[in-house]
């Protein structure tokens, strides 16, 4: 690291670095918006735990919503549409109209920066069908997902990584951010970081700071989510007194390989593949008549969970059931779903070319998160606003809640939303004009807190362990906050939930070296676990209605007159707050809320 | 199951070790990496990177009884014990299984990896027939995880000279893309006795590849393609 810069900040006497802005997280989002601030000649460092093409985004497989209209007609519109009833109206519709108009934009974008998408025979992108993609509001299924075979997320990571590359975007990689450090005003003004290799804590001194750290998919048991994903961007803003929206959207897929939880892309059922139960059934076709197996994947989860209550599983255990894509012939399987093959081979011993796929719905995506505007900037309600910006502070992606993914995200939206999100908040950073302001003062206690946080590990001799607390941790979540949910499920679930925060606190390492050391980073992580676990639960037993991904058996209705509205769950005395969901769109008509049928 | 690993902590140990474990593993575990999480939680000391746990992020790749592959898709069954685990050679060691992986990332970074188009784009996608596009297969994949570099003596013997497998197959993933434009001037860039021609044809790197690439015909490629030029 170069010394150039490096000064220390009396009042915390940790070193420090200064840049316009810093971002956390090196996924899509946070590359998409890097490289906009990169190319505008801001100084910009992107913290990452990991070497950013082995983000998260890497493992996304089936594709990029966009009404590029390449197979068929397609139209913005459409796709506005099926995004507003796959929230089951919780979206927001002016973020919904926004990222759905600059959707083809941003995937034009991403193939001149090189992404390598299968092609039609006219040259133009493939777009595949997906899960509640349809044409004319609902009419019939249309292929708008953008693919690059069923590698996509790995294809547009590794592009967006390139064109880093080319912009000369200083990255700090092996790098973990643990606080915000916000001043008396409420300002943001940089992080505190951590460096693995030599465990040295750093403030990262700012104007402006970007969130973009991904899921928190590792709170429960089952999960699709890499090891990562442990929510550090909701820990960060849960604990610098900023709210979580809507966390208790968790999204189930249909399928994560039996057993292995790994992800197997919606893009086999887009391609053709079919889901069986043990009698053989194609029983979506009772659930969803039009759109069967590709009807939305809250939708299919609790079919599929349906089924498997209802005895008709499969398995010594019967708790799973079949994809079966057999029908579709090795062509087809090896030329657009190669990976998968080689994921259902080594994870479940099967061939799917011959056999179908052992699945069960699996934890997949956080629908809820830091709450933005369209700019990415981060919103808390203030002075009777609902929406009143945080100065300096800014979230995208995964972490981020928008929103406009509402109570369930349609397949291929996640992607999109990087791209969408990273380039607007990119674009609404530049035109603030950072570099011709001064960096403020740091508060005097800039970085106590994390560093208390590291002290007491490094000073407990014993203590509860990290790996079990958190696997607890897992298992509770899942057990109290699963697929269906009721009062008495998640009333224990927060009691428990609350018992293992107790625990979080009190927590031993027993390696103590400053050189890459991989236990105190996990412990660090448990930090941030358990906040979103808190939100998660406290949030859910609070919304009496289901509502897409939210389902209760003890309030099985949908009741806008009066749940229509945002969670907002704050960490301190787990308080909860609501805000009004926003019907309307930029420059069209509302979509109004209405039965919700596939 | 029993193990055999190198451990090494640079702050405690004057110089590296082996460490036998023996680990009772759950029906459940499968693969390399589900065994080399619980010896974490018995042992916290033991360090190694890990994310995906489905073979496509590539952090975990190591040297598993004398082979590089990536701990998330070795399958328990079709390892001998006791199972030695290495970091990956040819690369400093940090601590334990971890390397740095300095020099691999900045022989990728030299072959200037991503998409050379200087003409002003088309208000839509940059046409590409299928043909073309099949030309990238083998290639996009790669999800530099070091196994095929660490793999190869030239790079061993080279590191800060020869480009290496990953980096070489990564070049050629530009040189075939029919949207690039910087043929030339990617050919010039590996024109050296050491960057491509280092490369003596040993094929370790297409041996180990967990993503069953083959970067030696791809560094052939390139060869072909000087020698076509050259006459």
């Amino acid at each position: 690291m170069s010394l150039e810069g490096r000064s220390v900040a009396a009042a915390a006497s940790l070193p420090m670095r200064r840049f316009d802005a810093v971002i956390v997280g090196a996924g899509g989002a946070g590359m998409r918006a890097s490289l906009q601030l990169a190319e505008a000649g801001l100084s910009v460092a992107v913290l990452s735990k990991v070497f950013p093409t082995r983000s998260h985004t890497v493992a996304a497989q089936g594709g990029i919503g966009a009404s590029l209209g390449n197979m068929s007609e397609d139209h913005w519109l459409w796709h506005m549409y099926d995004t507003v009833k796959g929230s089951d109206w919780l979206g927001d519709q002016d973020a919904i109209e926004y990222m759905c108009r600059q959707a083809p934009r941003v995937v034009y974008e991403l193939e001149h920066f090189g992404m390598p998408f299968d092609r039609n025979a006219d040259g133009t992108i493939y777009q595949r069908p997906f899960g509640g993609h349809s044409a004319n509001f609902g009419d019939k299924p249309v292929q708008r997902a953008c693919a690059a075979a069923d590698r996509t997320g790995h294809a547009m990571l590794h592009t967006l990584y390139q064109r880093n590359v080319r912009a000369r975007t200083q990255f700090f990689v092996e790098w973990m951010a643990l606080d915000l450090v916000r001043n008396a005003d409420g300002e943001v003004l940089g992080v505190v970081a951590y460096e693995m290799e030599t465990g040295d804590v750093w403030i990262l001194q700012s104007k402006v700071t970007v969130l973009a750290t991904g899921g928190a998919g590792r709170i429960f048991a089952a999960s699709t989510n890499a090891f990562i994903n442990t929510g550090d961007g909701l820990g960060m803003v849960a604990r610098a007194g900023i709210p979580l929206e809507d966390m208790e959207f968790w999204q189930f897929h249909p399928t994560g390989v039996a057993g292995a939880g790994v992800l197997i892309t919606e893009g086999v059922r887009g391609e053709g593949g079919i889901l069986l139960n043990a009698n053989g059934e194609r029983f979506m076709e009772r659930y969803a008549p039009n759109l069967k197996d590709l009807a939305s994947r809250d939708v299919v989860s609790r079919s599929m969970d349906q089924e498997i209550k209802e005895g008709r599983g499969v398995g010594e255990h019967k708790d799973h059931l079949l994809l079966k894509l057999d029908h579709l012939g090795p062509e087809v399987i090896m030329k657009r779903l190669p990976s998968i093959r080689e994921i259902a081979i080594k994870f479940a011993n099967v061939d799917p070319i011959r056999e179908p796929i052992p699945v069960v719905p699996t934890i997949h995506y956080q629908m809820g998160g830091i709450p933005t505007n369209i700019h990415g900037q981060v919103v808390v309600p203030r002075d009777g606003h609902h929406n009143t910006p945080v100065p300096g502070l800014y979230a995208v992606g995964e972490c981020a809640c928008v929103s406009v993914h509402g109570a369930n995200r349609l397949g291929t939206n996640s992607l999109l939303d990087l791209l969408v999100f990273g380039h607007s908040a990119g674009g609404h950073i530049v035109a603030q004009n950072y570099p011709a302001q001064a960096h403020r003062d740091l508060p005097r206690d800039a970085g106590d807190a994390p560093r208390a946080r590291l002290a007491r590990l490094d000073a407990a001799t014993s203590g509860e362990s990290v790996p079990e607390i958190a696997n607890t941790l897992r298992k509770v979540m899942q057990s109290h906050c699963g697929v269906f949910r009721n009062q008495e499920l998640l009333a224990e679930g927060v009691s428990k939930v609350m018992a293992i925060a107790e625990q979080v606190a009190h927590t031993a390492i027993k390696d103590k070296s400053k050189v890459f050391n991989t236990a105190r980073v996990e412990a660090l992580e448990l930090d941030n676990l358990i906040e979103t676990a808190k939100a998660t639960v406290v949030s859910a037993e609070a919304r009496h209605e289901s509502r897409g991904a939210q389902a209760r058996s003890d309030y099985p209705e949908r009741n806008d007159a009066d749940w229509l509205k945002h969670t907002l769950w704050y960490r301190d005395g787990n308080r909860l707050d609501y805000k009004p969901v926003n019907l309307k769109p930029i420059s069209v008509d509302s979509f109004p809320p209405k039965a919700r049928t596939y | 199951m029993k193990f055999r690993i190198y451990r090494y902590d640079p702050e405690k140990d004057a110089k590296p070790y082996y460490q036998d474990y023996d680990v009772a593993l759950a029906p459940t575990d499968r693969m390399l990496l589900d065994a080399l999480m619980r010896l974490k939680a018995q042992d916290d000391s033991l360090a190694f990177r890990r994310s995906c746990r489905e073979g496509v992020c590539g952090s975990d790749a190591m040297n598993i009884n004398g082979k590089n592959g990536l701990a998330c898709i070795t399958n328990l069954k079709d390892v001998k014990e006791p199972v030695e685990l290495r970091p990956l050679p040819g690369l400093p060691v940090v601590r334990d299984l971890i390397v740095d992986m300095s020099p691999f990332f900045k022989q990728y970074h030299s072959i200037k990896p991503y998409l050379v188009n200087d003409t002003p784009p088309p208000e839509k996608e940059r046409l590409q027939s299928p043909e073309d596009r099949e030309e990238l297969n083998g290639l996009y994949e790669c999800i530099l995880c070091a196994c095929c570099t660490t793999a190869c003596p030239s790079f061993w013997w080279n590191p800060d000279k020869f480009v290496g497998p990953a980096g070489l197959l990564n070049a050629y993933r530009f040189i075939a893309d029919s949207r690039d434009q910087d043929l030339e001037a990617r050919l010039d860039n590996l024109d050296d006795p050491y960057r491509l021609f280092r490369c003596y044809t040993i094929m370790n790197c297409t041996d180990v590849c967990p993503k069953g690439l083959n970067p030696a015909l791809a560094i052939g490629k390139i060869k072909g393609l000087m020698v076509k030029r050259a006459v």
